[in-house]
């Protein structure tokens, strides 16, 4: 069993690929954000006195520049075409620095995948290496009010006017709508056809007229995603992705590609606990030395290597040429539910302490307060807990379907109220 | 990258599985649990005669050479099929101990023996409740002979020798302790075997009166062998472990499509859908730890005592939660002493505490 546990199982091929990534990360990261980047995070990073975007960008831009953005992306669209045990090497030796990548995930690794699928060559080469390079940043445009878990029930429509499309209607929860620059839109193209087979993908520019956008705030205080709503917002039939009323299939494909963000870093809050522990004095002595905490320490320490030795069996079979397959919704799964009990238990240490969230007078700067308040969150967004375990259990143990009363009944037939 | 087992590893665990398949069906380990047996004679020969004991002894000492990762893939099996045999005690235990730390005499007496399943062995290391600790050890060793209580002695009444742990001072520390083995046929050994939760297993009081004991490796560094035999026998025990997860949950899968209620396959409910996914990603989170734990005993890294640990805190999870869940699946049918259920859900508790606390 050959694996990535050590630097030293690297193949001759392997190590010079990580001799060459770290003397250039080395020469060329930005080393005065390291202290900021250092800290543990989980979640979106606030740096002081910096605008998070702005370094992202910039730091994005010099990767793309050297041929070390999105590394598996072809050449022609901004990548290097590099296999994914490179991918994972390259995420290793960038360490700290690939926080700055955080804006970009969506893009890069779901809406980028689906433009290569399913636009024309035209814009592919006009709009990938820009997502790429991180010049562009990307949404997707998927959930609705009446359409969250249940994505296929949306109900934004699109009608094509000559060679344009007009669309009419209103998303939520997007992620990023504010800062980006054009996102992927499902919309529902014939109400009459059963849900799943009206819907046609196309792609857009956000600042197009009659698209708005409106930061949600959010059950923690914050801001990420958003609503956006559609007015008579017109785009050309060249920015559709896939067949008319194929949009189920191509989104299938952006689903797929989130899969394949692995390694992508899925925050469990562990190696924070563990730190935290490991400097909280409690009233008999360090945390780290309570037996208690150290029993429940063990228990997140197993699953946290187990994600990560589970992310080392998906890269294997990703390099044996296999597609990840359903079997890696259990990251999600996984970490949300860890990410929300460590948070809970990070403040039963710190005793009627741990209600303040002020991040000057409390440990470890509010950090697990602000877990708190959002990692709810984590368990709700890009498939909830049950949609999840439903995708094991039906598409890795074969069990049956849910029953579907709606699936095969004409969309605009579907009623809409419980009473 | 290249984390998963090879494909001739593959090849012997399929041929393990067949084996296994045909020779320990669910009567075999039914016929130890009620006492018929006290394990399965002829399942120790033919695994023995299919070289799957000697898989990781050196080919001088009658093995094949072949290694650990292959010894994982054959303890998953094992595990999986709830193979009465007391394979871990002998070949986790015993032979590593003597592979470790033995004289070349002692080798080449025992790992042949061992080899052929001419000789069963056994750890006799707990005495009674609590983790065992070299504080705590009470058995006494010197000039050759030892005394005194072991218990649970893991497949103590059937095995042919012991590896004791013994006290040989009393300064208070790890070099207090020193290994013996002990020949079970010999004088001054009284054995007694004791009803436990999985009889499919022998489990058993050995006390020991001045009987006659031959160092294994240096008196003062029994704790140490100990320890590293132990890291060891955690890995391969947590693969025993991840097999038998898998075929409660595949068992409780199996279940679900079969079993009408309400009109439809039970598996269609969220509620039953939900319990089994839960045990996929308990038991998917054990093989993956059980990988790390299998690289890191082949390559003998440093990382070995965390991995070990690591892989067997999450197989005995995975398997105590596959198997109590799979019982929940099946319902009333799977509290039936007729059902399997119950077979996987003692080998989980009891594997569980094999090796201590």
């Amino acid at each position: 069993m050959h694996s990535r546990c050590r630097s030293a199982d690297d193949t001759p091929q392997e190590a010079a690929f990580r001799a060459e990534a770290r003397a250039w990360i080395s020469a060329n990261a930005p080393k005065e954000l390291e202290a900021e980047l250092s800290q543990p995070t989980v979640g979106r990073i606030a740096l002081k006195n910096k605008d998070i975007l702005v370094e992202s960008k910039k730091w994005q831009k010099k990767k793309a520049e050297a041929g070390w953005a999105c590394l598996h992306w072809p050449k022609e669209y901004g990548g290097r075409g590099a296999s994914p045990i490179e991918r994972v090497i390259w995420q290793q030796e960038e360490g700290i620095y690939g926080k700055l990548e955080g804006v970009f995930l969506i893009g890069q690794g779901m809406c980028g995948p689906t433009v290569m699928a399913f636009g024309n060559e035209a814009d592919k080469a006009k709009y990938l290496p820009k997502l790429a390079s991180g010049e562009h940043i990307w949404c997707q445009l998927f959930s609705e009010p009446s359409a969250g878990s249940d994505v296929a029930g949306l109900r934004t429509r699109a009608e094509k006017k000559g060679d344009d499309w007009i669309i009419n209607g209103q998303k939520v929860w997007t992620t990023g709508a504010h800062f980006s620059d054009y996102g992927i839109v499902i919309t529902r193209t014939d109400p009459t056809q059963p849900k799943h087979k009206g819907l046609t993908m196309f792609f857009l520019d956000m600042k197009t007229r009659g698209v708005e956008v409106k930061p949600i705030k959010q059950a923690n205080g914050q801001s990420e995603f958003n609503e956006v709503y559609f007015t008579d917002v017109k785009i050309p039939d060249s920015q559709r992705l896939g067949a008319v009323n194929d949009g189920w299939n191509v989104s299938l494909t952006t689903l797929m590609n989130e899969r394949m963000s692995i390694g992508a870093r899925q925050s469990t809050g562990f190696p924070e606990l563990f730190a935290f522990c490991s400097n909280l004095m409690l009233e008999d002595g360090l945390a780290i030395d309570d037996k208690n905490v150290r029993s429940k320490l063990a228990n997140w320490a197993v699953k946290a290597s187990g994600l990560k030795y589970t992310s080392y069996r998906a890269i294997s079979a990703l390099s044996r040429g296999e597609r990840p397959g359903p079997e890696n919704s259990i990251g999600k799964l996984v970490a949300g539910t860890m990410l929300q009990d460590i948070a809970t238990f990070a403040l039963d240490l710190q005793g009627a302490a741990g209600v303040l969230s002020d991040a000057d007078s409390v440990a470890a700067a509010g950090q697990f307060q602000s877990i708190l308040l959002r990692s709810p969150s984590d368990r709700i967004a890009g498939g909830t807990d049950e949609i999840l375990r439903n995708i094991i259990a039906e598409r890795v143990l074969g069990l049956p379907g849910d029953i579907r009363v709606d699936k095969d009944i004409p969309f605009n037939a579907i009623p809409t109220k419980g009473r | 990258m290249n984390f998963d087992f090879s494909d001739d590893q593959k090849q012997l665990r399929d041929e393990a599985r067949r084996f296994l398949a045909e020779h320990c069906p669910p009567k075999a380990i039914r016929a130890v649990l009620e006492g018929q047996q006290p394990y399965d004679r002829a399942l120790w020969k033919g695994l023995a005669e299919m070289g799957f004991l000697g898989v990781a002894i050196p080919e001088r000492f009658g093995g094949a050479g072949a290694g650990y990762l292959e010894l994982c893939v054959i303890a998953e099996e094992m595990g999986r099929a709830l193979a009465p045999v007391p394979f871990a005690s002998t070949i986790y235990l015993a032979a590593e101990a003597i592979m470790l730390a033995g004289s070349d005499a002692q080798k080449a007496k025992w790992l042949p023996a061992i080899a052929s399943g001419a000789a069963i062995g056994t750890l006799a290391l707990f005495e009674g409740a609590g983790n065992p600790a070299h504080k705590t050890i009470k058995v006494s060793g010197s000039q050759g002979a030892i005394s005194g209580t072991k218990a649970p002695v893991a497949d103590g009444a059937i095995a042919d020798f012991a590896i004791v742990a013994a006290r040989t001072a009393s300064t208070g520390r790890e070099s207090d302790i020193g290994l013996f083995l002990v020949d079970l046929s010999g004088d001054g050994v009284q054995r007694r075997t004791l009803t436990n939760i999985d009889q499919s297993h022998n489990q058993a009081e050995i006390i020991f009166d001045r009987c006659k004991a031959e160092p294994l490796g240096a008196a003062s560094e029994g704790w140490s062998i100990l320890t590293r035999v132990l890291d060891r026998a955690a890995v391969l025990t947590a693969f025993e472990q991840l097999g038998g997860s898998d075929r409660a949950l595949e068992m409780g899968r199996d279940y679900a499509l079969d079993r009408i209620a309400f009109g439809r396959q039970i598996g269609s409910f969220q509620a039953v859908k939900h319990l089994l996914a839960d045990m996929y990603v308990s038991a998917t989170l054990a093989r993956s730890n059980c990988y790390y734990g299998a690289w890191a005993l082949s390559t003998n890294a440093a990382e070995l005592p965390e991995a070990a640990a690591t892989a067997r805190i999450s197989a005995t999870q995975a398997f105590q939660h596959c198997a109590k869940n799979n019982i929940q699946v099946h319902g009333g049918m799977g509290f039936t002493w007729e059902f399997d259920c119950h077979l996987y859900y003692r080998r989980a508790n009891a594997l569980a505490l094999s090796l201590g606390r």
